[in-house]
């Protein structure tokens, strides 16, 4: 059970609309990631479905029930906080023992409840300490322990991995991942950052401004963004994004660079945006783009090279390997026309 | 005890006196006399006889006059120096008439010799006349007193920090319509004194008859504006997510408030508490007003009943003073600190 379909969800504080009707299907036992930019909506959206706001207008149903109206208890949810909101003044077995108490749990299966769920997530020697005596990843695990120990329909993280470290973030991620796999619960997850989404997601759900730009899985949202948003945000480094006219033997840049396109796309007259991934460029003397390198980034089994077009657009290329590339030389890179990404004028995908 | 003289006769540098050590240290100690004599004289002066107490000049120490068992007298006689053409001795008076004494030598108790009390000073010990405590408690009703002050401040603080934590959680964590306006409200009452409402709470007071009985003290004290603002202030702290958690945790909105929101505002808490302790126990107008009977009286109020219109007990008024100040500054003394980082809290955040 936890399939949650939301029908044209809107809300607005005030004059200042957050969300401008969404509609989403999240199906059993799937992780679906909202990301997108800060202030796009995406905890907004979360808080709706867990019940603690309620949107303007627009309907919320789990498991084929409308929920809209029912308070967030009732919902059958469980959330994990970005700041975990662990009870400061309760130890960890009081934090995860709340919520079952509330529901008039026998005894013997709370404590039965919470051992499961403390070897599940290895914080059995904590139980007796409060959250001010726990580090940061043991907080995180405590949190989601609180989350598991409910049972719920379908797991709700909001921005769960944003306070840990670099490295503890990673581990969490995949930790994470293993819960969603070993539980098989509906998960949500929001978070800004993409690569969190990539790695973690069944599907990802790409927020702007209130709107959904696109929901797909991971590799069709990086192999073919629907607009050039998602394919700014998907990806990094990020897509190498240039305006250009359409023109009989592929696109002009505003330097003179003539850019082909694969066969088959039918260009409309007028401005396109062209849109090419750092890794797909390669070093070809008989390639159309000639850049002036203004940085080289050698990370050892790979390169980033910054660099300009002669139409002063910036270029960024990942090379493999280290070719020996000085600033201000110039590069004449080539690429397979099949990886180009072609957008409109209203900036939606062609072909 | 070196580390406290050292810290008193800490200097500026470390070493020699310079001269702003010299003002530091007579501005302190003059602050110290100021604030901190009153109070020691009370205490002094609470432990002497009624006797001494109208006295001229007055002593500073509690003095007792000295006295000797003389055979062939019933009670103690006092003992005096006595300094005349006969020479100085210590006599003991057996009576005085104007200004004749009629003494005795306790070495030698069968002549009486006739002494011009101008001639004589009595001999006297530092000595503390308990019964100044003893009695009221003993002879009068001051237990009784303290018994009801203790019942009203206990009452009056329990229900002042339940009922104000409500509302301070109603005013710092619900959204509704017209909260700004309450607070203004409420924290408007602050500028309205009790003389001013006294009239009305008293028609109020006797109208559901609980003229001259306790919970006629303790009911319209209750509510205080200062309590609620310092509660609203400290919940303000408490994270919002907190409360969403225990939201999603299936807790009602009552076990957040009694369970989360309530232990986490305990700092807080305990700053009230402190404070209504001691504005109830200090409380005198109302008590007043309020309560007529001897068996309801209140210890500040038992106190005034010292005070006739003819005749001032000061021994006894001096003595339950100490009495009645002992609570209010044990209480500061040992919860000084929550006091300062509870008044620190109320401030802008």
């Amino acid at each position: 059970m936890g399939r949650i379909v939301l029908h044209d969800i809107r809300k607005a504080y005030g004059a200042v609309e957050v969300l401008k009707g969404i509609d989403l299907a999240i199906d059993e036992g799937e992780l679906v990631v909202f990301v997108g930019p800060s202030g796009c909506g995406k905890s907004t959206l979360l808080r709706m479905i867990a019940g603690l706001d309620r949107p303007t207008s627009g309907r919320v149903e789990i498991d084929g029930a409308d929920v809209t109206a029912r308070s967030a208890a009732d919902r059958g949810l469980a959330m994990v906080f970005q700041s975990y909101a662990l009870y400061p003044h309760m130890s960890v077995r009081q934090n995860l023992a709340f919520g079952l108490q509330n529901t008039r749990m026998p005894r013997a299966e709370i404590d039965e409840r919470i051992a499961e769920a403390a070897r599940m997530l290895e914080i059995e020697p904590l139980l007796e300490r409060r959250p001010g005596q726990l580090s940061g990843g043991q907080r995180q695990r405590v949190a989601i322990g609180r989350a598991i120990v409910r049972r719920p329909t379908a797991f709700l993280l909001d921005e769960p991995l944003s306070n840990l470290d670099a490295e503890l973030r990673v581990s969490m991620r995949a930790e994470l991942s293993g819960l969603h796999a070993r539980l098989g619960a509906t998960m949500i997850h929001v978070t800004h950052d993409q690569v969190e989404a990539m790695t973690m997601a069944d599907r990802i759900v790409v927020l702007r401004a209130g709107i959904v730009e696109q929901v797909d899985t991971p590799l069709a949202l990086y192999n073919r963004p629907a607009n050039l948003f998602v394919a700014g945000f998907i990806g990094a480094p990020g897509m190498n994004l240039w305006p250009g006219t359409a023109g009989p033997g592929g696109v002009e840049l505003a330097g003179g660079a003539v850019l082909p396109v694969a066969a088959g796309v039918a260009l409309p007259a007028g401005g396109v945006t062209l849109g090419l991934r750092p890794q797909h460029l390669r070093l070809d003397p008989a390639g159309p783009l000639a850049a002036k390198v203004t940085l080289v980034e050698a990370l050892g089994a790979e390169s980033v090279i910054h660099a300009a077009l002669a139409g002063g657009q910036r270029l960024l290329a990942v090379l493999p390997g280290q070719p020996q590339l000085a600033r201000g030389s110039t590069v004449t890179l080539g690429y397979d026309p099949a990886a180009l990404h072609l957008f409109d004028g209203a900036g939606q995908r062609l072909g | 005890m070196s580390r406290a003289a050292a810290f008193l006769t800490r200097r500026r540098g470390g070493a020699g006196w310079h001269w702003t050590d010299v003002v530091t240290f007579l501005w302190l100690g003059a602050g110290l006399v100021i604030i901190f004599g009153p109070a020691l004289w009370l205490v002094l002066s609470s432990f002497k006889s009624p006797a001494q107490l109208s006295e001229f000049p007055p002593t500073l120490l509690p003095y007792e006059a000295r006295t000797v068992e003389v055979p062939g007298y019933d009670r103690p006689l006092p003992l005096y120096i006595v300094t005349d053409e006969g020479g100085t001795r210590t006599l003991a008076e057996v009576r005085r008439v104007g200004t004749v004494a009629q003494m005795v030598d306790p070495e030698a108790p069968d002549e009486v010799q006739r002494i011009d009390i101008a001639n004589r000073t009595p001999v006297r010990a530092v000595g503390f006349s308990w019964s100044n405590y003893l009695d009221p408690f003993l002879r009068f009703d001051f237990l009784n007193y303290t018994r009801n002050s203790v019942f009203v401040t206990g009452m009056a603080t329990l229900i002042t920090l339940l009922t104000n934590s409500m509302a301070a959680f109603a005013l710092s964590k619900y959204e509704f319509r017209g909260r700004g306006a309450v607070l203004v409200l409420i924290v408007a009452t602050l500028m309205i004194p009790l003389s001013v409402i006294l009239v009305p709470l008293y028609s109020i007071i006797a109208g559901v008859g609980l003229v001259n009985t306790l919970w006629g003290v303790i009911l319209p004290t209750v509510a205080t504006p200062t309590g609620v603002f310092l509660l609203r202030q400290y919940m303000l702290t408490i994270p919002d997510e907190l409360l969403e958690a225990a939201r999603m945790d299936h807790a009602s909105e009552w076990q957040i408030y009694w369970r989360i929101v309530l232990p986490l505002t305990a700092p807080a808490l305990a700053v009230l508490a402190i404070f209504s302790v001691v504005w109830r126990w200090n409380d005198f107008l109302w008590p007043l007003i309020v309560l007529s009977r001897q068996e309801v009286y209140t210890l500040q109020v038992g106190l005034n009943a010292y005070a006739g219109e003819l005749n001032v007990q000061w021994h006894y008024l001096l003595a339950m003073t100490v009495i009645t100040m002992v609570p209010v500054v044990l209480v500061f003394v040992f919860l000084q600190r929550f006091i300062t980082a509870g008044i620190a809290g109320t401030g802008l955040k």
